[in-house]
């Protein structure tokens, strides 16, 4: 576990914004490459491991989705050498001021995301009320001459908060959302090194689930699985977010989804071998959509059959999000198990409860 | 503006030396009341430059080098070690309540690292998720006493209401600048070692490393009255408010600018400097051709609010090197303007003398 949490500390420290995912891809590739057959990269950027199966041909596919890309932000404009922004991602304003970022201009450049002092706010971003985010700067302590050379409008800028040993168990830092999940596809496949399994397992870290599902629409085209389990963060009970059904303790288990994008065989599948593995899970209730690339992997082709697997997370889509590496172990051994059960009836026994 | 006198090679200089002093001192944790962690590092740096050194009662450091030459002018140099923070008040499992401790603006806050107690333990300072947050919910600023400082499930027995935080923000010198927290007013604490290494000799230098100016100038108020001196200066940091207006329209408030070298006060909140003063920097500053600015009259202070009323009064006047988003994560300042602070605090001081005060106050 403290080699997959270097990995996972390793990934939190390169960018990989929705669309530019590179960076952060070609370590993911690195890691991966010796744990699968065949690596590729799809027309838009996602990263596909294969890893055979030793089931008659043709074989059966699973795809495992977790993304890869993260949130962060755009240069729209350069005023007097500071810069003005716009989210990739959807992101709370109220988060911002005070926050280390990367402008990746022509170089890197560190920079602080800035509120300026009220007298130059309009009157109705006084202070007792957020700063609206067009009002915030990226100030990146150079003077105006060098950052015109160095920035462009459309930049990108992606936090730089270092990850944080919170625990010995809680990571935090920026994007664990969903790095989280692609530490926890590569705990599984790590796993599969030593288990036999019959079924071909396609490993992708998909781009462009924060802004438009991207990945999870093109991927699973590509490789036409029988079965796709997307991978993401969850909420963790914490400071601010709500006790209710949809938050979850940190530490203490992932979660298996419900609702209209998860195929209810699939639920009872993940549910019963959880048990039998005598391993903490919650329900986690999605009653319209998950929020996750199963929403899109679910209407690819002629639908695609889809699991949601959730690592919960406290503090989701800021620069501290927390997430425990048990949780995400778990998460990485439930798949391994899983794959490990798939066999050549797997599919005729994936009935709808209404069949007979 | 052409130096009367060529800008001699004799003022100290901003070396690689003083700016890793700085680091350090700004990376160190000294929140008001709890000024340990900085008296520490002030103390070894100047064990050996000053005559007489002391703790008083409240934990300022007062450091005395003496004249080498008679009539000497006494001298008080007040620079703040404390810095804005945070104190733990109740807690358990790891999260804790917290109030602020100088002016912090609660908008700073929410997902920022922190570092707590005094072995500096990692936190964070975490919000609710945007996907559980309202458009309305999201136009008002989330109160303190809703945050946390969330430091894990391990760390509760090393823990305590009562200790301090501050922001976990590291220094960096990036371009022409010096980004970090606290530099309000580590940058006066290093400008004040360096100057106590570069005393002139016909002047009793009395340097005030000063306790608690974030929640009241306190410990200015008592190393006034201990040190009883004839006139003195703060050095301090004060907000650049040098950014571009929403409208595009430039704006004339700004308090100072960045690269405007040294702000000279005439008035804030708690003083009207003395004019002898201010002219004798002035005048400083054509001589070397040091640039400086005056600072926009009005609120903020320094030490000098507590100085200046000190036993029988005491002419005073504040500089301070300006400085983008103070107590907040980070500070920006230009190695610039401190350079030039140093000159004009460093050239001011080599040409004071006991006339000065030879004319009564205007």
């Amino acid at each position: 576990m403290a080699e997959l949490k270097e990995f996972l500390k390793k990934i939190l420290s390169l960018p990989g914004l929705s669309a530019y995912e590179e960076p952060v891809r070609e370590v993911i590739a690195e890691v991966w490459q010796p744990l699968v057959d065949e690596i590729s990269v799809s027309r838009i950027g996602s990263l596909h491991g294969l890893k055979r199966g030793e089931g008659p041909d043709p074989r059966r596919r699973i795809l495992l989705s977790a993304h890869m890309d993260g949130i962060g932000m755009m240069v729209t404009g350069i005023e007097d050498g500071l810069l003005r922004f716009t989210e990739i991602g959807g992101i709370d304003a109220r988060i911002l001021p005070g926050t280390l970022v990367t402008v990746h201009g022509r170089r890197e450049l560190p920079a602080y995301i800035v509120q300026p002092p009220a007298w130059l706010l309009p009157d109705d971003q006084a202070s007792g009320r957020t700063v609206d985010m067009k009002y915030l700067f990226v100030d990146t302590g150079l003077r105006a001459a060098e950052v015109a050379d160095l920035v462009r409008i459309g930049d990108l800028i992606s936090f730089a908060q270092s990850p944080i040993d919170l625990t010995s168990d809680w990571v935090a830092g920026h994007s664990l959302d969903n790095r989280a999940s692609v530490a926890a596809v590569t705990a599984c496949l790590q796993e599969l090194q030593r288990i036999r399994h019959s079924w071909d397992v396609w490993a992708v870290a998909s781009v462009q689930e924060e802004e438009v599902l991207g990945g999870a629409y093109t991927s699973p085209f590509e490789i036409r699985p029988d079965l796709a389990v997307a991978i993401d963060v969850t909420f963790a009970r914490g400071p601010g977010s709500p006790a209710g059904y949809n938050t979850f303790p940190l530490g203490k288990g992932a979660t298996i989804g419900w609702g209209p994008n998860i195929h209810p065989a699939l639920y009872e599948s993940f549910k019963t071998l959880a048990d039998k593995l005598d391993m903490p899970w919650h329900d986690d209730l999605m009653p319209r959509m998950s929020g996750t690339d199963a929403m899109a992997i679910q209407v690819v082709a002629e639908g695609i059959p889809c699991m949601v697997l959730g690592i919960p997370l406290r503090y989701m889509h800021t620069a501290v999000e927390v997430v425990s590496m048990k949780d995400i172990t778990r998460t990485g051994h439930l798949l391994a198990q899983f794959i490990a059960e798939l066999n050549v009836d797997t599919m005729k026994n994936l009935r709808w409860d209404d069949e007979s | 503006m052409t130096p009367k006198k060529a800008a001699t090679s004799q003022s100290p200089k901003i070396g690689k030396a003083q700016i890793a002093l700085l680091e350090r001192l700004s990376n160190a944790v000294g929140v008001s009341g709890a000024e340990g962690e900085v008296r520490k590092i002030v103390m070894a740096e100047i064990k050996d430059l000053a005559d007489d050194i002391k703790v008083d009662a409240l934990g300022n450091v007062l450091a005395i080098k003496h004249a080498r030459t008679e009539p000497a002018l006494k001298v008080m140099l007040a620079a703040h070690m404390d810095e804005v923070g945070f104190m733990l008040v109740e807690g358990e499992d790891g999260l804790y309540e917290f109030e602020t401790v100088g002016g912090i603006d609660a908008r700073q806050l929410p997902g920022k690292p922190v570092l707590v107690g005094k072995d500096h333990l990692p936190g964070v300072i975490g919000a609710k998720p945007i996907h559980h947050t309202t458009a309305d919910e999201r136009r008002n600023v989330i109160p303190v006493d809703v945050l946390r400082i969330d430091v894990g499930n391990e760390n509760g027995k090393k823990i305590h209401p009562g200790d301090r935080a501050t922001f976990a923000t590291r220094f960096q010198q990036i371009g022409p600048s010096l980004v970090g927290k606290a530099l309000d007013n580590r940058l006066g604490v290093t400008t004040l070692i360096e100057l106590l290494r570069h005393a002139p000799a016909h002047i009793e230098l009395q340097a005030a490393f000063t306790v608690q100016e974030e929640v009241g100038l306190r410990g200015a108020r008592v190393a006034a009255y201990a040190l009883n001196p004839q006139l003195a200066i703060a050095l301090d940091s004060t907000p650049a408010g040098d950014l571009p207006s929403w409208d595009g329209e430039e704006s004339p408030r700004y308090n100072t600018k960045l690269d405007g070298g040294p702000a000279i006060y005439v008035a804030d909140k708690g003083t009207l400097s003395d004019p002898r003063l201010i002219q004798h920097l002035l005048r400083t500053a054509e001589t070397y051709g040091i640039p400086c600015q005056m600072r926009q009259p009005g609120g903020g202070g320094t030490d000098a609010g507590a100085i200046h009323k000190a036993r029988a009064g005491v002419p005073v006047v504040s500089v301070s090197i300006p400085g983008r988003y103070a107590h907040t994560a980070a500070l920006i300042a230009r190695l610039d303007d401190w350079q030039h602070t140093l000159a004009l605090i460093f050239h001011a001081l080599q040409d004071l003398t006991p006339a000065i005060l030879d004319t009564d106050r205007s």
